[in-house]
């Protein structure tokens, strides 16, 4: 579970690698396509694309002679759910600054 | 803890992931920027808010200087105590602020901690970036007793794939 969360956060960390996540995210796509705005070769693409399905983020379908990529949100969301508990420690912690630093400025004595 | 409530609304909290190892935060306060690190570095003001809202802090140690130790122990609503420690890397008043960070029962897992202070005026915007030693040492901090119910929100995946802004899923 761990180790599928470092290897989500492994493939995300490279921008045309997002790039492609977002591209899929409107639906399936042949690897040609996907190339295109990228002035990236297929084969580079490729590349990309088995680390990304390595990480489960994308499956490409076996029959299709052209072999669409299609992005799977399961790793994805526990992704942003991981960054989402953090996101909550920090929140917190910085409101009671946020609180702390208004209450300190109300004072008459306040250092407006 | 009882501020006076302003009608004033929070800033946002904005969260990204520059890298597979690193977590940044950044948040903009209402307060001039000697305040804000006052608050940071000043043991009376950092037990008022450092912490969850259910837990209490008691700074044993500080030592705002490089190579200065600090130790803080917090009592979440069970009464038990957790110990977190770390060492001063950076000081700069009032710009900027490193430390290492370790929870006790976890130690030599070490999180690095950088909070740039930049001077808005009035206010202060806060960068803070956390570099994680491993991947997996950032998988398990979070793990150590920072759980909350897992979010059901697409916001942070957003926020990954923000740079083309894409529309997700």
């Amino acid at each position: 579970m761990q180790d599928r969360l470092s290897q989500t956060f492994s493939a995300l960390s490279d921008p045309t690698r997002r790039a492609i996540l977002a591209r899929l995210s409107s639906g399936e796509t042949s690897v040609s396509d996907l190339a295109k705005p990228f002035r990236m070769t297929a084969p580079a693409i490729t590349k990309h694309l088995k680390v990304l399905e390595k990480a489960g983020l994308i499956s490409r379908t076996r029959h299709a002679q052209w072999r669409p990529a299609k992005l799977e949100a399961l790793p994805l969301k526990e992704a942003s759910d991981w960054i989402e508990q953090y996101r909550k420690m920090w929140e917190e912690r910085f409101d009671r600054l946020d609180d702390y630093l208004r209450h300190l400025q109300s004072k008459p004595s306040g250092t407006e | 803890m009882s501020a006076t409530t302003h009608s004033t609304a929070r800033h946002k909290l904005h969260v990204t992931m520059p890298t597979d190892t690193e977590v940044r935060m950044e948040r903009m306060f209402d307060a001039p920027r000697q305040l804000v690190w006052d608050a940071f570095t000043k043991a009376e003001m950092l037990e008022k808010w450092w912490g969850l809202r259910s837990t209490t802090t008691k700074v044993e140690k500080l030592e705002v200087r490089v190579g200065g130790k600090y130790r803080f122990l917090q009592t979440d609503p069970t009464g038990t105590v957790h110990a977190f420690r770390g060492e001063f890397t950076a000081v700069s008043p009032i710009d900027a602020l490193g430390y290492t960070f370790e929870y006790e029962p976890m130690a030599g897992h070490i999180v690095q901690d950088d909070v740039t202070f930049e001077d808005h005026g009035r206010q202060t915007k806060i960068v803070a970036v956390m570099t994680f030693t491993s991947k997996m040492d950032r998988d398990g901090m979070v793990n150590s007793g920072m759980e909350y119910g897992a979010a059901e929100s697409y916001d942070m995946l957003d926020e990954l794939l923000a740079e083309l802004g894409a529309s997700v899923i």
